[in-house]
């Protein structure tokens, strides 16, 4: 007994007043690192441009009432979330039954499947987008198959297009479903499927009534970020799209590195976080809403 | 557990395909022993990865781009580590705002972050150094690390280290008997998620490197743009071999499923 109440006074020590302070190297690298050049690209973008002096330090909204009002950046953002958007959906409609059947399969299967679903994670984006420009290309693989086969006659165009770029970015952001609805499912409770089936209820009941409902808001969150990432990808539609079709994040590469009105380029970049942001907390409401709703 | 019928066979293996098609082609066509990117290929040579040697701008850049990796995924261990420790067990006030704060790369588009870096490194006189980019990198691969580590201090049982202290162990001796080994699988498995992050990095970097400081993914990107020769996609079959070696060492160290569940979880 005496040795436990030796004990007790250096177990109490606190270690508290230690611990803020191994933050304190990390904290004040991401102080430097990181918030003081995103304060300093929100100035820059609100700074003026001129081809001869360069960036002038003066603070007005021109750069946004010009990308606001003019009708190219109004086509270059409409087709930015058009493909965010359709790559968000495309993810939804096939993840969430590949999620489901991947949950079913036997374990020695499935590890394999996560490894060919989730493998590519950690192959460059570069690389496999160029995997798909072979695939797409005029004399690529698929047309190539096709045209042997007799389907076609003439290449199909699919390089330098937004339905190409949707292709690839699905395949890029399709793990991030997968991921995401697949933790959902493990949360549900197999029993109500048994309980759905012994009540007569066909395979596509239990999974419209009973599996889809419970896997919602893994979808919704994978859709989040599905979306997040894939409006500001700059890999895939660059390589994919070339000068043809242009995105958000490849036309603000070309102010930066090309035309160099890095005040411009600085608000685009600026109104496409706003309006990602944007986005993502209509979409969270209206479903929160719905699904509140039906549930209620 | 109920076992999947035949759609869903089938459905599972169409998705197989689909997954694997842009990197089965890539391998296929880096075997070719013609000048352009033909699949399948109609021989089996090796001419395009003896070109790789010959060719000294991708040499460079796949060095640089193995130092870039080592040296930031190694100081964001040192950064990422106490600060794992401190968030996962301490209860100081403005805990939260540190780890947000310390994720926030994983939800800032990349893009704006490369403008960013570029931004302050050409007014600091980085720009284009590697110096300039081993920072950046650091801040990029930083959150991937702490997760983990985060992760593996959470279950950490506090006994061990309270008997090791009440028999007068020193905080270091604490730490480096105790604490590291406990956390060591979470720690290996974030340093190579944050070393592969690093070295696959493309919309940040293309932004903040010059000529001499060119990666290999930037290297690649920009020849893409240019012209297409089987060379590309030989570099890639070298990239990706090097991945998959990667994944089988963590897979001993850590477990693959654990390192890949917690990588879509951003």
């Amino acid at each position: 007994m005496s040795i436990a109440s030796t004990d007790t006074p250096r177990e109490v020590a606190p270690p508290v007043p230690r611990e803020p302070l191994l933050c304190a190297p990390a904290l004040a690298l991401f102080l430097v690192m990181l918030l003081t050049p995103l304060i300093m690209t929100l100035v820059l973008s609100f700074n003026s441009f001129d081809f001869y002096e360069g960036i002038g330090s003066t603070f007005s909204l021109a750069n946004y009432t010009e990308v606001l009002g003019d009708r190219y950046f109004y086509e270059i953002f409409g087709r930015t979330f058009a493909i965010a958007l359709a790559t968000t959906a495309i993810c939804a409609i096939i993840g969430a039954p590949a999620s489901y059947f991947l949950n079913r399969m036997d374990p020695f299967w499935r590890s394999i499947m996560v490894l060919i679903v989730l493998g590519p994670l950690l192959i460059s984006v570069v690389v496999r987008t160029l995997g798909w420009a072979i695939l797409l290309g005029n004399r690529g693989v698929i047309n190539t198959a096709l045209m042997n086969i007799g389907l076609i006659e003439r290449p199909l165009k699919m390089m330098y297009t937004s339905g190409g770029i949707v292709l690839a970015l699905v395949h890029v952001m399709i793990p991030f479903m997968v991921l995401a609805v697949w933790a959902a499912l493990q949360r549900q409770d197999p029993a109500t499927e048994a309980a759905a089936e012994s009540l007569g209820a066909g395979p596509f009941t239990v999974f419209r009534r009973i599996v889809l409902p419970q896997a919602m808001p893994g979808v919704l969150s994978g859709s989040l970020i599905v979306f997040a990432l894939s409006a500001s990808a700059f890999a895939t539609p660059a390589i994919l799209g070339g000068r043809r079709v242009k995105v958000v994040a490849t036309s603000v590469h070309d102010e930066f590195m090309n035309t160099l009105n890095w005040p411009l380029g600085a608000a685009m970049a600026m109104i496409l976080v706003a309006a990602i942001l944007i986005t993502m907390i209509a979409w969270s409401r209206l479903v929160e809403d719905r699904v509140g709703r039906a549930y209620a | 557990m109920k076992h999947n019928g035949p759609f869903a066979v089938a459905f599972l293996l169409v998705f197989a395909i689909f997954m694997l098609a842009p990197i089965v082609v890539v391998i296929g066509v880096a075997f070719t022993p013609t000048g352009f990117l033909e699949f399948p290929p109609s021989g089996l040579s090796l001419r395009w990865f003896r070109a790789i040697l010959d060719n000294p701008d991708f040499m460079h850049a796949a060095w640089v781009s193995l130092k870039l990796a080592l040296v930031a995924a190694t100081v964001a261990t040192a950064f990422a580590v106490p600060a794992a420790l401190a968030i996962g067990r301490g209860s100081f006030r403005g805990r939260e705002v540190v780890q947000s704060l310390l994720m926030s790369p994983l939800m800032i588009p990349t893009v704006v972050l490369g403008i960013a870096f570029l931004r302050f490194l050409t007014v600091m006189g980085l720009n284009g150094t590697f110096f300039g980019l081993m920072l950046c990198h650091t801040v990029i691969v930083t959150p991937f690390i702490l997760r983990l580590v985060l992760a593996s201090v959470v279950g950490l049982d506090k006994s061990a280290e309270r008997a090791a202290i009440s028999m007068g162990a020193s905080d270091w001796t604490v730490f480096r008997r105790i604490t590291l080994p406990t956390i060591l699988p979470g720690v290996v498995g974030g340093w190579v998620l944050a070393f592969i992050t690093s070295f696959d990095e493309l919309t940040v970097t293309v932004f903040i490197t010059n000529p001499s400081t060119t990666t290999l993914p930037v290297r690649l990107f920009s020849y893409i743009a240019q012209t297409t020769d089987p060379l590309v996609a030989s570099v890639s079959t070298v990239a990706i071999l090097f991945t998959v070696v990667l994944m089988v060492v963590v897979d001993r160290l850590y477990g693959l499923d654990r390192l890949l569940i917690g990588e879509g979880k951003r």
